[in-house]
């Protein structure tokens, strides 16, 4: 099932038209209307006009969250705000907040790519979708919201929190599918359990996870605790909101609305083109927006593109589930390292509960990190030997994971924060 | 059907187009609306081989005609609608209509060009009854059919119409887009330049939006109607 399917399946030789058009009407009209991108354009001597191929687009400098915090609020519209329909704000996961605006057409084209994602994810019209998304100036409530009525679900905007009453809602209502981060997917769940609900009161068939990186394995937990189709999707504020790349049933990747945007991957360190195959830094440019256009965003999303057709028969190019961001990833002793890792890793070992907090010290001259687990009550409650010997099992399986020595600290369930909205999984002490 | 790629066409030392790209599907009404002077003409000119650009490729039908000379675009299924109709005044209605067919008759199609007439006649009855009138005796609306007849004389995969609804009475504006989606729903292929961009913009696919010689916006004709910068320059709306 596809929502637009002229588009999600076009011929990959008629899309780079498409995009080579969108991206020259893209710069001439920020060139025109953007005195940012204009000044930009004229430290380096470019002319948009020289434009002639896609890979042309690397001539020109990136445009970095800085960039955007210091044209705050509307330094980098490029329409006069009569007709901007509608303001978000990014989430401030990292700092000071960022603010986007959208036209009548820029909703318009936003409900379609949600609309899309939706669709790959399994989702008809005849769906009952609860949205636990914090609805507010974070695009993630908003974005599922009109890509759902677009679609011609119906929807539950219920925000995020108040478990309990999600779960009431879930049954009474008939929810069919979950949409929210999946941290708050795993609280639900767990409290549901608590609950003693059984899981087979409830309608629900799909969760759209997003807004934060999660492993496979958390999926594979997620589905069988709550008997899903659980697939992620990807999308940042700056960019749109939910919507840019989303999985389909194949769920072997994010196939990238490439219609609408265009993804480079990037070597952070170098700021060259990542090789193929390679991890890098996803870089984004908007080939359709028209209020808020951006050119080479930095995401700091760091993923792999992967080349291969889709047996879904979609056209859109994919990319793996997002690795982590640049901002999250630890650097251990010299090592890189990122949060999914861990979660990985625990994931596969039995007795241990999904939830888990990163702190790191600096003890002298040297990092020390501590990786709190959650346990079942049996085992915590259990003898000091069966409880050492599974720290034991998660320090060996982290160290030969990570390449570093962790310290492994056992704690009793629900003794770590929940959290509703994007968790919070690493706390960092050291001081540089 | 047509792809142009990156055209920069020039007169003396003046850009006209700036690395213009658009594409064209088959089965579409692509329209391309701007102001005077943006360049509209000079694209359609330039697709037809009447002007030569300076950079830049355009494939028709999966082959590259930038130096292909005009009778060969027209032989290959690329025709023109000139501005201002461009019909033989001194010569009756259906001597006009038979030139169209010159690629036809060239082609060794001779015997189906009395078929293609009974359409172009079905297209447009008033034809039929001015069949023997000199074409310079027609009024506005009648020589722009009459233009647009001729065109199909020489059944194109491809119709290209420079300002159709130019100096037509309201009416004669509606009944000559109307013509334009029949031609379409036959399955022909048009790309449309329009200073009426409403009416364009109305009965097209996709639209392309040109300014100062460079392509500003793209887009499905409904979005581009809903733009406000459209409307406000294009559309006279006040906003």
């Amino acid at each position: 099932m596809y929502w637009q399917p002229e588009s999600e399946c076009m011929d990959r030789e008629e899309l780079q038209q498409l995009q080579l058009e969108r991206l020259e009407s893209t710069l001439s009209r920020v060139n025109m209307n953007v005195p940012f991108y204009r000044r930009k354009f004229d430290e380096i001597g470019f002319n948009p006009d020289d434009l002639r191929t896609l890979d042309d687009l690397r001539k020109l400098p990136f445009t970095t969250k800085n960039d955007l915090r210091e044209n705050y609020p509307y330094g980098l519209f490029a329409v006069p705000l009569r007709e901007v329909v509608r303001v978000h704000a990014s989430s401030g996961t990292t700092g000071m907040s960022t603010v986007v605006g959208y036209s009548r057409n820029d909703i318009k084209t936003w409900s379609n790519l949600v609309a899309r994602i939706l669709t790959a994810g399994g989702i008809t019209k005849d769906d009952v979708i609860q949205i636990a998304f914090n609805y507010g100036l974070f695009t993630g409530a908003f974005g599922l919201h009109y890509g759902a009525e677009r679609l011609g679900a119906s929807v539950i905007p219920i925000s995020s929190g108040n478990t309990r009453r999600q779960i009431k809602i879930m049954q009474d209502f008939k929810t069919t599918a979950l949409v929210s981060t999946p941290s708050y997917a795993m609280l639900i769940a767990d409290t549901m359990m608590e609950m003693g609900i059984n899981r087979n009161s409830l309608s629900l068939k799909f969760g759209l996870f997003g807004a934060e990186p999660w492993s496979d394995a958390m999926r594979k937990e997620l589905e069988n605790k709550l008997k899903i189709v659980a697939t992620d999707n990807y999308g940042l504020s700056e960019v749109m909101g939910p919507g840019v790349a989303g999985e389909c049933f194949e769920r072997n990747g994010l196939h990238i609305a490439e219609d609408h945007f265009l993804v480079e991957l990037i070597n952070p360190d170098t700021l060259q083109p990542a090789k193929p195959g390679d991890v890098g830094e996803m870089v984004i440019t908007t080939l359709t927006k028209e209020a808020f256009p951006v050119i080479r965003y930095r995401t700091r999303d760091l993923t792999r593109l992967l080349p291969e057709p889709c047996p879904c028969g979609r056209t859109m190019g994919r990319m793996t589930r997002i690795f982590g961001r640049t901002d999250d990833m630890l650097i251990i002793r010299g090592v890189n390292v990122f949060p999914q890792q861990i979660e990985t890793v625990l994931f596969e070992i039995e007795g241990v509960a999904p939830h888990y907090q990163i702190i790191i010290d600096r003890k002298g001259a040297l990092d020390e990190t501590t990786v709190l687990v959650e346990v079942s009550e049996q085992i915590f409650f259990d003898e000091m030997k069966r409880q050492s010997k599974l720290k034991e099992t998660i320090k060996k399986r982290l160290a030969s994971e990570l390449g570093i020595a962790v310290e492994v600290k056992l704690v009793e369930k629900k003794t770590l924060e929940r959290f509703e909205g994007k968790a919070i999984r690493v706390i960092d002490n050291r001081k540089f | 059907m047509l792809k142009i790629r990156n055209l920069d066409v020039g007169y003396g030392g003046l850009n006209v187009l700036r690395r213009v790209s658009i594409h064209v599907n088959p089965g579409e009404i692509v329209t391309i609306i701007g102001a005077n002077g943006a360049g509209k003409t000079t694209l359609l000119k330039t697709v037809a081989g009447l002007l030569r650009a300076q950079a830049g490729e355009i494939v028709f039908s999966g082959r590259e005609i930038g130096r292909t000379p005009t009778e060969q675009i027209v032989f290959d299924g690329c025709s023109l609608v000139p501005e201002g109709r461009q019909v033989f005044p001194a010569m009756p209605v259906k001597e006009n209509l038979l030139l169209g067919a010159y690629v036809q008759f060239k082609r060794g199609n001779r015997q189906t060009v009395s078929l293609d007439l009974d359409h172009v006649y079905g297209l447009f009855p008033v034809l039929k009854q001015r069949e023997q009138q000199l074409a310079g005796t027609l009024s506005g609306g009648e020589q722009q059919m009459l233009a647009i007849g001729r065109s199909l004389m020489a059944r194109p995969k491809l119709i290209m119409l420079d300002e159709p609804s130019m100096g037509l009475a309201p009416l004669m504006v509606r009944e000559i887009f109307n013509i334009i989606v029949r031609i379409r729903e036959e399955g022909n292929t048009v790309l449309l330049v329009e200073q009426n961009a409403r009416s364009a913009l109305k009965i097209a696919n996709r639209g392309y939006v040109l300014e100062t010689g460079r392509v500003i916006l793209e887009g499905q004709a409904e979005d581009l109607l809903s733009n406000r910068d459209v409307q406000r320059a294009y559309l006279g709306r006040d906003l």
